[in-house]
């Protein structure tokens, strides 16, 4: 078992190496890299299923036991969002290969594409606090390369500020590990919920706030999400969707896994982290509602669907964090069908601009469809999983007695469906304004290329899916979420092996 | 000694952060050059101090601490990687533009000027010009 955890982290690794490899052939490059996505998704599954059956894996890399070595801890949290993952990634690979322009014209993009799964698959998988930094660096770098590769004015400005605040963020991320080694000695995570308790409470309080901000920043979180909808339009649609589906989850995950992890009750900053979540749904709702682009419209609730996750944590019960776990893996999968809808409509409409585009419900019918049920989804209507999502963290918000931050979230699920309307009736039901100034391509009978229209299809299937069957996904979230709240299942199958 | 260290920590991290905050890319580069040179100081003085980590060379006891001095030699290689990486784009920027400068934001012009959302190239391209227009030349201060 523990080999095959280790395979959505090594496999993607020595597929960036053969891509390199195989520079001059488009086609051998394609085919390691989808035969490498698709091992590591079948992986990513058996490990799911293997781990919720028979509980947590830990594989020492090197040979070097626990509190020393680097440790990959495979536990339900982190299998469901390696699963998770995988089939984002693979899904999005097959779009990027289907879209003329996005990964053809680029030697280097499926090398990047591939050490990006490498570092998100890491990241969830590691069980030290030094090797996530290394994860987070190669998921970052990787992503800079993906987000700059046209090299058009656009894409360097806004990834300029993308790379510096990324930087800034790890910088912080080093000094919070020194000063964590400093006060410990120690970085891995059992062997840190062993000893963080033992240091004086307003140690413990500081440590908590600093890896609030380091991952927060990574997360997009208010006030500190600015960098994110200046820069993630500008990349090409399937590197954005990438991005959007995945990277800011990354940053969420690893803020549940620290703070639920490391803090003892005492030390956790609940209530500062309720207010940024009230807030962070308001204001990136609030930002979408004032765009009028489509990209930058989505890029807005990105931000402000992370605020429902943050929630879910603050409340730090098992329903909150069960309810936060589910919504990740709602999010992903409509986060990122969204934005592969949005690369589809500036394909066949020429525009992301909704005053360029329009009229695409007669045009392209089942581009409407596409879009429609993943936006219903983000806006929370049943059947589908943002409905039973939202559902869940408003029931653990009225459990705690946290009214005002549930108030804000309908407030922000409104506003979301008021600015998904915005979109449905710019670019699909009134006529366009003005003319695109790409070329519309014909949408044919599909839509638009096959092999864009079934990973979007495939995700919209998959939140009715993930909706409709969400009495057994919300019994493992629950199981995830007991075992989240008790550190010390996790130090014990860790260290005492 | 450790408080040396510190000192010199300290003082990278605020003039680095005074040169994140500048408006020219290369200060920007350098401001992130000396950033991370300041965590990687502080990681470094995260060890117990001693005789040079190799077995031989005294008694265990008195060795420095091994592990922080790993850690800042991966975290030097990663962020030697990031700013060669970084001044590619830099000098992306400069071929593209002309300039060492960060580029206008179009939605913050847009908002600096009080106007609707940008809808044409043109109308930017005019806005932009406006904008150079009144600012007092190489006096390189942000607009806003």
């Amino acid at each position: 078992m523990s080999a095959i955890v280790t395979l959505p982290v090594l496999l993607p690794l020595l597929a960036a190496g053969l891509c390199m490899l195989f520079g001059r052939s488009r086609r051998a490059q394609r085919a390691v890299a989808l035969t490498a996505l698709t091992a590591s998704t079948a992986a990513a599954m058996a490990s799911l299923i293997a781990v919720d059956r028979d509980g947590t894996v830990v594989v020492d890399a090197g040979g070097w036991g626990a509190p020393i070595g680097i440790v990959l801890v495979a536990d339900r949290l982190a299998t469901i969002m390696l699963a998770i993952a995988t089939i984002t990634l693979l899904l999005v690979l097959v779009y990027a290969i289907g879209q003329p322009g996005a990964e053809r014209h680029h030697v280097g993009f499926q090398s990047a594409y591939m050490i990006l799964a490498a570092g998100v698959a890491l990241s969830f998988l590691t069980g030290d606090l030094f090797t996530m930094f290394v994860a987070f660096e190669m998921m970052l770098t990787a992503s800079y390369v993906l987000m700059t590769l046209g090299g058009t004015q656009d894409q360097v400005r806004s990834g300029m500020t993308y790379v510096v605040i990324s930087l800034v963020a790890s910088v912080l991320f080093i000094a919070a590990l020194a000063l964590l080694y400093t006060a410990t000695g120690t970085v891995n995570l059992a062997d840190l919920s062993e000893r963080i308790p033992t240091l004086a409470p307003g140690l413990q309080s500081a440590f908590a706030l600093l890896l609030l901000v380091v991952f927060g920043i990574k997360a997009a979180v208010f006030p500190l999400f600015f960098w994110l909808p200046d820069s993630y339009p500008t990349a090409p649609s399937p590197v954005t969707a990438i991005f959007a589906g995945l990277l800011t989850k990354v940053g969420v995950y690893a803020l549940i896994r620290t703070q639920l992890l490391l803090f003892p009750d005492a030390a956790r900053p609940a209530t500062v982290m309720l207010w940024i979540a009230g807030l962070t749904m308001v204001v990136g709702v609030l930002g979408a509602v004032a765009q009028n682009d489509l990209k930058r419209i989505l890029s807005f609730h990105i931000v402000s669907q992370i605020g429902y996750m943050v929630m879910g944590l603050a409340l730090f019960t098992v329903a909150g964090v069960a309810a936060a776990v589910y919504f990740i893996v709602h999010q992903v999968v409509v986060k990122t069908g969204l934005f592969l809808t949005g690369g589809l409509v500036e394909h066949v409409g020429g525009s992301s601009r909704l005053s360029r585009v329009g009229g695409l419900m007669g045009t392209a019918p089942m581009l409407a469809v596409l879009f429609l049920v993943p936006a219903l989804s983000l806006a929370g209507f049943p059947p589908m999983s943002g409905f039973i999502g939202k559902f869940a963290l408003f029931d653990a918000g009225v459990g705690s007695a946290e009214f005002w931050v549930v108030s804000a979230g309908v407030v922000a699920a409104f506003l979301t469906l008021f600015s998904m309307t915005k979109i449905w009736a710019g670019a699909f039901w009134n006529p366009k304004e003005r003319e695109p100034q790409a070329t519309p391509h014909d949408p044919g009978r599909w839509g638009g290329p096959l092999l864009m229209v079934v990973p979007t299809a495939t995700f919209a299937v998959l939140t009715v899916a993930i909706g409709l069957w969400s009495g057994p996904i919300y019994e493992l979230m629950t199981r995830t979420a007991e075992g989240l709240l008790d550190p010390s299942v996790y130090r014990s199958e860790v260290l005492d092996r | 000694m450790s408080v040396l260290l510190a000192g010199a920590a300290a003082a990278l991290f605020a003039i680095g952060t005074y040169l994140v905050l500048q408006r020219k890319l290369s200060r920007i580069i350098i401001g992130i050059g000396l950033l991370t040179h300041g965590g990687n100081l502080l990681l470094l003085t995260a060890g117990r101090r001693g005789l040079p980590a190799l077995i031989g060379e005294g008694d265990p006891s008195e060795l420095s601490d091994p592990v922080p001095q790993a850690l800042t030699l991966t975290a030097i290689v990663i962020t030697f990687g990031v700013t060669a990486l970084l001044l590619a784009l830099a000098y992306r920027s400069w071929l593209l533009s002309r300039d060492d400068e960060v580029e206008h934001d179009l939605s913050d012009l847009d908002i600096l000027l009080g106007r609707g959302s940008h809808e044409d190239d043109a109308d930017l391209l005019e806005r932009l010009e406006q904008l150079d227009d009144a600012e007092p030349p190489a006096s390189g201060t942000d607009p806003t």
